[in-house]
């Protein structure tokens, strides 16, 4: 099929940027949508141009590192799937193809469509941990049983891969679908009461000095997220924080 | 230089703690004026500068990804072992150690394997008190699964996603170091050199990918968890940037390169669908507890198939081939990735893959969604004659215990392995060869450790299935930061290394000239084209099955391909800017340097043992045929050029176990 793509070009992060439109032709159904920017960008190198920068790595969907807006919506058309793992099918011969960064003030740009995600990093290291040591010498991992659907839940949420996608998302750019997978991953988990006042707090706290704005429950996240992390996360860490600051 | 492997004296299951007894500590107020660089944040690298740091030594960690959470230990999918034994199926240590050392084909070091089946069961405590979210039964205790090539269910597991939890776990012990400043996280950097000073590594050379500036840091000891070299064969399940260049810079200033030639094919994978394909996606191990392995028995029934008159799901039962079943009775679908591999090959070069391209087998859940359905309608008191309902009782337990791959199934392939059995094929996975390691998992150069996939150390020539984790994590939480601490322990007094000294010189104006030469370069053709050229060559001459006319025509055109990327290459942008064509371009000049090693060694290795096969020596029943006179680890080291290079040998030698005929019928 052809297809014509109109892609964010920005050099740099101090570059204002500009979409700049590039046809294709014979594009298979059965590529991923990151071989088929491959194909286009061995076209660009060939040509003596400079290809498109984009963030991709495992390109099975669980890495995280692939992060692009495509038509308006993060990680394209499809449901529970990363970029890397659309495909072409999901497209028409003859369609136009906006590609464009994640846009949020906490994710600047570094270079066409990679962002720089570091704020996710940071609000984990202000709290996304249990205070364990690492020597081995805890006690025997089945001398606390947990019930099994709070295992699961606590499953469900840890599976976000912090590609990004709820904050580009949503009208607010917040990060709480983000931040409140990690709380509630630990408030579900009994090794992870102990810290638990704490760990809410300063990981909001560090979420707010970031520069991510508030969440306004419009849901935006929950309906992008590539690994379905629920909106039950955001209100569970809503009565975490809630229970904290009156202990805090 | 004569090769020490360091195992220490005693029987077999009092070394390690005699060992930990044996060796030097470092008090906590000195391990605070001691740095150590530690490469690649994977489960080994990640797990390890956690626990240097907390241990009070500074710690400075590379990754080349955005964030040390993408590191590709998060996509591996099945599980983790350990011999905790809470099936009570009569696993213990002992076992664990028995099936790796034979799952390995008999070419692991024992001392180094019966260590990690020791700590095995630690890593699960320790992960359980980090807050990963293992598989649990209604009981609230931890489920287990089993793996190919053992009898008993050992493999903890979070869905199909057990790797990245732990791997969030092993980042987590991570962000708690980072967020108390012992450890410097240095995101989005790749190294490009070691430096040796006085004999000893003390630093690396980094680039920094966003601005391009080339960085000097030291320490008074370098950590490689680098992971693996599988995408010398371009088309792998590795990540895109999976890379050797770490493991190869350490290898040409010094650090013998094990075992280069063996090399996991996993048998599970999604058949490549086209030229354009950019990696290969796994299905995991797992699914071979529930899923069997078939073609038809048929030729014109594989005809009807391919030109779609027959679905698979109408073919009659005493019309398939359950291969495996039918050739290994005792392990059935659950052999070794080597042996279900080679089987796969086996029946599809005889002409009975069932897909286009004739590189396709069944893998098949029908059976299973049967046997849980009918569990389940048992246990709800419902019909179990009932074939639609058993069928879709069934098809729900499947989805709890492997929903996200069946998802990942019908993404790329657009089919629904509900109903119609999925089509798979072997794939490079994993790679057992890696930087030579001592005991105490040093290299061959003081100082400079290599911990994980990028060590060679206990997989010997196969790597059972759930074991990679256990590996990374022993080494990076429970052997390491205990080894490590005897070589630092004369290190107390040495203060900080300078980065200005005539050796971080000499390693920066290298890389500098290197990158020069590429970007200034320009060629006609661009690095992907080079490496899907030696990816070809690869796996066309040293993949499943190699034979020396192949191995020796497979060195000359290496050496040629790579002569005409430095001709050839041609790299757009500049040096000093993001630019992941030049990243790419110096990975791919170390795989072509690599790839040649490679078949030589699997040209010098004349015998068959797990993952590496040569025609030439197999069984009357074409299985491998492993030779006494090879029992050894073949350690190269760096002399100029690859054919250049020198064969070390560390002789292998079993007192626990018997070395027999590697059975699994």
């Amino acid at each position: 099929m052809n297809l014509t793509l109109k892609i964010w070009r920005q050099k740099n992060a101090k570059d204002t940027g500009k979409i700049v439109e590039y046809p294709m032709t014979d594009v298979s159904p059965d590529m991923s949508f990151l071989e088929m920017l491959d194909v286009l960008n061995q076209d660009l190198i060939d040509k003596g141009e400079e290809p498109v920068a984009f963030d991709h790595d495992c390109r099975e969907g669980i890495c995280g590192m692939c992060s692009m807006f495509v038509n308006g919506q993060a990680h394209g058309p499809d449901s529970m799937v990363t970029v890397c793992q659309l495909h072409m099918r999901s497209f028409k011969d003859g369609d136009t193809i906006f590609i464009e960064p994640w846009r949020a003030t906490a994710f600047p740009v570094i270079k066409d469509l990679i962002v720089d995600r570091s704020a996710f990093d940071r609000i984990q290291h202000a709290g996304g941990f249990i205070s364990v040591n690492t020597s081995g010498n805890t006690q025997d991992a089945n001398s606390i049983p947990i019930n099994k659907h709070d295992a699961d839940t606590a499953f469900d949420a840890a599976t976000c891969i912090g590609c990004g996608a709820c904050v580009a998302s949503c009208k607010n750019s917040s990060a709480m679908l983000f931040v409140s997978a990690k709380v509630s991953q630990f408030a579900l988990l009994p090794q992870g009461q102990v810290e638990a006042t704490d760990r809410v707090l300063n990981m909001v706290q560090q979420m707010d000095d970031e520069g991510f704005g508030n969440c306004t429950n419009t849901g935006a996240c929950e309906v992008e997220c590539p690994k379905g992390i629920s909106l039950e996360n955001i209100a569970r860490m809503n009565r975490e924080y809630l229970s904290a600051s009156f202990k805090g | 230089m004569a090769l020490d492997s360091k195992i220490p004296q005693g029987p077999l299951a009092d070394k390690w703690t005699k060992h930990k007894n044996d060796i030097n500590l470092v008090n906590p107020a000195n391990k605070r004026l001691i740095d150590i660089i530690v490469v690649g944040t994977g489960l080994a690298g990640g797990s390890a500068a956690a626990t240097l740091a907390e241990l009070g030594y500074n710690v400075k960690a590379f990754c080349f990804q955005d964030s040390p959470r993408r590191a590709h230990s998060i996509a591996a999918q099945g599980g983790i072992n350990a011999a905790k034994n809470y099936q009570g199926d009569g696993d213990s240590t002992y076992r664990l150690f028995y099936d790796t050392v034979k799952g390995g084909d008999y070419r692991s070091r024992e001392s180094n394997v019966y260590r990690l089946a020791e700590v095995s069961a630690n890593i699960i405590d320790q992960c359980v008190a980090q807050g990963v979210p293992f598989a649990r039964d209604y009981g609230g205790l931890l489920d287990n699964r089993s793996f190919g090539g053992v009898l008993v269910s050992r493999t903890f597991y979070a869905k199909g996603q057990t790797g990245q939890q732990l791997l969030l776990g092993a980042y987590s012990a991570m962000n708690r170091q980072i967020g108390r400043g012992k450890i410097k996280m240095h995101t989005r950097h790749e190294m490009l050199d070691v430096v040796i000073v006085d004999g000893k590594a003390r630093g690396i050379i980094a680039r920094n990918l966003v601005t391009g500036e080339i960085e000097r840091h030291s320490a008074h000891a370098v950590v490689l968890g680098t992971g693996g070299y599988g995408n010398a064969f371009y088309l792998s399940t590795y990540a895109m940037g999976s890379n050797v260049t770490a493991a190869w810079k350490a290898h040409k200033r010094g650090a013998y390169f094990a075992n280069p030639c063996y090399t996991q094919i996993h048998p599970t994978c999604i058949p490549v669908s086209g030229d354009h394909q950019s990696k290969l996606t796994l299905m995991s191990e797992s699914l071979r507890n529930d899923g069997r392995i078939w073609v038809p028995k048929h030729l014109n029934d594989v005809e009807a198939i391919r030109n779609g008159s027959l679905k698979p799901t109408e073919l009659a039962e005493e019309d398939r081939d359950y291969y495996l079943e039918r050739r290994y009775p005792a392990f059935g679908n659950l052999v070794p990735r080597d042996v279900a591999s080679r089987a796969a090959k086996e029946r599809c070069d005889a002409g009975y893959g069932v897909n286009k391209t004739g590189e396709a087998v069944y893998l098949d859940f029908a059976a299973a969604f049967m046997r849980y359905g009918k569990e389940q309608a048992h246990v709800k008191g419902l019909d179990e004659n009932d074939d639609t309902l058993v069928r879709k009782l069934g098809q729900e337990i499947v989805k709890n215990k492997y929903g996200n791959l069946f998802q990942m199934y019908e993404k790329i392939v657009d089919q629904n392995p509900y109903e119609t059995p999925m089509m798979i094929y072997p794939a490079v996975h994993y790679t057992m060869g890696g930087i030579w390691v001592d005991y105490n998992l040093m290299t061959t150069v003081p100082g400079l450790y290599a911990i994980g996939e990028a060590n060679f150390s206990d997989h010997g020539a196969n790597r059972l299935g759930a074991s990679a984790l256990m590996q990374g994590l022993a080494d990076g939480y429970f052997v390491l930061p205990y080894t490590i601490g005897d070589y630092l322990a004369d290190d107390i007094r040495t203060g900080p290394i300078s980065t200005d000294s005539k050796e971080f010189d000499e390693a920066e104006k290298n890389v500098n000239e290197t990158i020069d030469k590429l970007i200034n370069n320009n060629g006609s053709k661009s690095v992907d084209h080079f490496h899907k050229q030696l990816g070809k060559i690869m796996w066309n001459k040293c993949g499943m099955a190699r034979n020396e006319k192949d191995l020796k025509e497979a060195i000359t055109e290496i050496a040629e391909l790579r002569e005409e990327f430095w001709k050839e290459v041609k790299i757009p942008g500049n040096a000093d800017e993001y630019n992941e064509e030049l990243a790419k371009a110096g990975r791919v000049a170390d795989f072509l340097e690599l790839g040649e090693l490679f078949a030589k060694d699997a040209l010098v290795r004349e015998e068959s043992a797990g993952g590496h096969f040569r025609d030439e020596y197999q069984t009357p029943e074409g299985e491998a045929m492993r030779r006494k006179e090879f029992q050894f680890v073949s350690a190269w080291e760096f002399k100029g050029e690859p054919k250049d290079a020198v064969l070390h040998k560390e002789e292998l030698e079993y007192e626990n176990i018997k070395v027999k005929e590697r059975s699994y019928k």
